[in-house]
């Protein structure tokens, strides 16, 4: 695989050399999306020559709804609920980075429990996002045993989330200053019955899906993305751990009570679509390992929510927070001048950053590996709109 | 200069199928390699960095400064009490190099932000690139002060490459007039501006000079208004 410098200098001799009428003709433009069922609400324009890619330009916004913009009409515990939305199976988690960014600017300490709740709240949270993308992957990989699987299993997280914040998909529960209520009884031996029911079932996943032998022909050897372009790319998340990168922001940049937990950063050498769809697996063992972790050495009583006041305000200043999130690095840059509404903020968001993969990926493979490279970057599209 | 880039990376994709075919035979001699077992992970431990947010943060809070106002970007690091040790040598190795040319805004716990104009940008960003193993740019905010008539724009730079660097975010910023806003492009240092950029040319109407396409990313395509993230914009029923 060239890299992108090398790719680059190529299409600038290509360009000047090949300037013929009767090449273009040969050349067929594909829209895909926004209402292909393959790639959500999001289009790329592509173009083949027979069989291959040869050109691709994404297109987002078609859910973009002005989050950034909305954030600066309402004080800081308004924003919470909307800015869920743009990727509700892992709401816990771009909720996660807001607050500790809000923490920063106002000075809130978090309660030791709470701190532990909300890692539990987004560790099983992200666990639902990744089970639904794997559904997601291989009902367009043609395997619908790995749809019916994960979504019936993702029901199990969904349930206990539900016990533990009282909504199924969009929580609200982490906030600044800790998480709305504290645990209910017996919330800790359902847990745990429940993550060794998950353990098992991913054993079944490997089996059945990625030992697969088709679905390794599909995957294994497609669109490489080695290590130095992963690194200037800037992809986060499974994508960049699939290409020898170890960085997890939970390691990197340990958050509330991660520096206690003992975890490894799992990634791969391989670089492509096989390594980025099976990242998220192992990450969800891990979590698993993780949940079991914090629910041991959780304070067994005390405060889960630092008192607020009614419009907390800070003194003037900026924060950037991030966590990691099940699509990598979410980052919230917030700008405060001092009064309870924010001046300025910016989500930075894993999707939108790997869909700069997207094209440098798809040039050179075939139609049919489309939605295998397509998915394997843990994309979101309306994450990445906002 | 955008039309012209996607007609060359037709013909190099086109010109590249016949390569393409030809590797078939890598493929499979890839796939005669073992395959059965799931492939090897090497799970790593990486040394965590002892950085307790909570504690940091009521620390930071207390000392942070006030964007709105121009005379921040003179004020370095005097009024923080003690810099932490690491990104002050981070801090003193800019200066080395740069000289007034750097300015510090604040030094933080595992942040730094730094001014410069614009027509330094580039050059500071290829140091921090090159010497400083700043690899990568995490995402790049605008933000827009009616009071200065100035649009700032932040690069939250971070690092794949350097261990020790992974906890840091340097923000590197610089700030154009409102009236005319154009920044140099760090396209050609930064691969991963690409679409960051884009979207702060649309959404504040930063125009990056260099860059191959300012053009709407986001909004819709008949979008006839002014960029939405400036101030002046207003959501209507607020």
């Amino acid at each position: 695989m060239t890299s992108i410098e090398e790719k680059f200098e190529e299409s600038k001799r290509l360009g000047l050399q090949i300037v013929k009428e009767s090449e273009e003709d040969r050349l067929m433009t594909l829209s895909v999306g926004p209402q292909h069922p393959g790639s959500g609400h999001f289009r790329f324009v592509i173009k083949v020559d027979g069989d291959y890619i040869v050109y691709c330009d994404p297109d987002p916004g078609y859910v973009h709804r002005g989050e950034e913009k909305m954030c600066e009409y309402r004080n800081v515990i308004q924003n919470i609920p909307h800015l869920e939305r743009p990727v509700i199976h892992d709401s816990a988690n771009i909720t996660y980075s807001y607050s500790l960014a809000v923490e920063e600017l106002v000075g809130i300490e978090v309660p030791r429990r709470g701190q532990f709740i909300r890692a539990i709240a987004s560790e099983l949270n992200r666990q639902v996002y990744t089970l639904y993308w794997l559904a997601i992957y291989g009902i367009f990989l043609g395997h619908s045993t790995m749809f019916m699987w994960p979504t019936g299993d993702r029901e199990v997280i969904i349930d206990l989330l539900e016990a533990l914040t009282g909504a199924r998909v969009t929580h609200a529960y982490n906030i600044p200053g800790g998480v709305r209520n504290d645990m209910p009884e017996g919330f800790r031996d359902r847990c745990l019955s429940q993550i060794r029911y998950l353990q098992k079932r991913f054993k079944e996943y490997e089996d059945i899906f990625y030992n697969n032998p088709l679905f390794r022909q599909r995957t294994e050897g497609v669109a490489v993305l080695s290590k130095e372009d992963a690194i200037k790319l800037g992809v986060t998340g499974s994508v960049v751990r699939a290409s020898s990168v170890p960085f997890d922001v939970r390691k990197a940049e340990p958050y509330d009570i991660y520096n206690e937990i003992d975890f490894k950063v799992q990634y791969m050498k391989t670089g492509d679509c096989f390594a980025r769809s099976y990242v998220p697996l192992l990450d969800m063992q891990e979590s698993c390992y993780i949940i079991e972790q914090l629910l041991d050495k959780m304070p067994a009583s005390g405060e889960v929510r630092a008192k607020l006041q009614p419009n907390p305000k800070g003194p003037p200043g900026e924060s950037y927070r991030r966590v990691e999130s099940g699509r990598g690095a979410l980052g919230y840059y917030i700008v405060s001048d001092g009064t309870p509404k924010p001046y300025r903020v910016k989500i930075s968001v894993g999707s939108f950053r790997n869909m700069l993969a997207l094209p440098y990926l798809l040039v050179g493979q075939r139609l049919a590996d489309m939605p295998a490279v397509y998915w394997s970057l843990n994309y979101w599209p309306v994450e990445a709109d906002r | 200069m955008s039309a012209n880039n996607k007609e060359e990376l037709n013909k190099l994709a086109a010109g590249s199928q016949t390569k393409h075919s030809s590797s078939t035979s890598d493929d499979t001699a890839q796939q005669q390699q073992p395959a059965p077992p799931p492939p090897s992970t090497q799970p790593k431990q990486i040394p965590a960095k002892p950085s307790p947010p909570s504690a940091t943060a009521a620390a930071s809070a207390a000392t942070t400064t006030t964007p709105p106002k121009p005379s921040l970007a003179s004020s370095p690091a005097k009024t923080q009490p003690e810099p932490p040790p690491f990104e002050k040598g981070l801090v003193e190795q800019l200066k080395n190099k740069f000289g007034d040319i750097v300015k510090v805004v604040f030094i933080k716990p595992l942040r730094i932000k730094i001014q410069v104009e614009p027509q330094d940008i580039v050059g500071v960003a290829s140091f921090l690139r090159d010497s400083m193993g700043f690899d990568h740019a995490e995402s790049v905010a605008g933000t827009d002060y009616p009071k200065d008539n100035q649009i700032e724009v932040v690069y939250h730079l971070g690092s794949y490459s350097r261990e020790e660097l992974a906890a840091h975010i340097l923000w590197l910023t610089a700030r154009t007039n409102k009236d005319d806003a154009r920044l140099p492009t760090l396209i050609n240092i930064y691969k991963s501006v690409e679409y960051h950029e884009r979207e702060c040319y649309e959404m504040l109407g930063v125009y990056f000079e260099g860059h191959p396409r300012n053009e709407r990313f986001l909004l819709p395509e008949d979008w006839a208004d002014i960029p939405p993230l400036r101030k002046d914009f207003r959501i209507k029923g607020r």
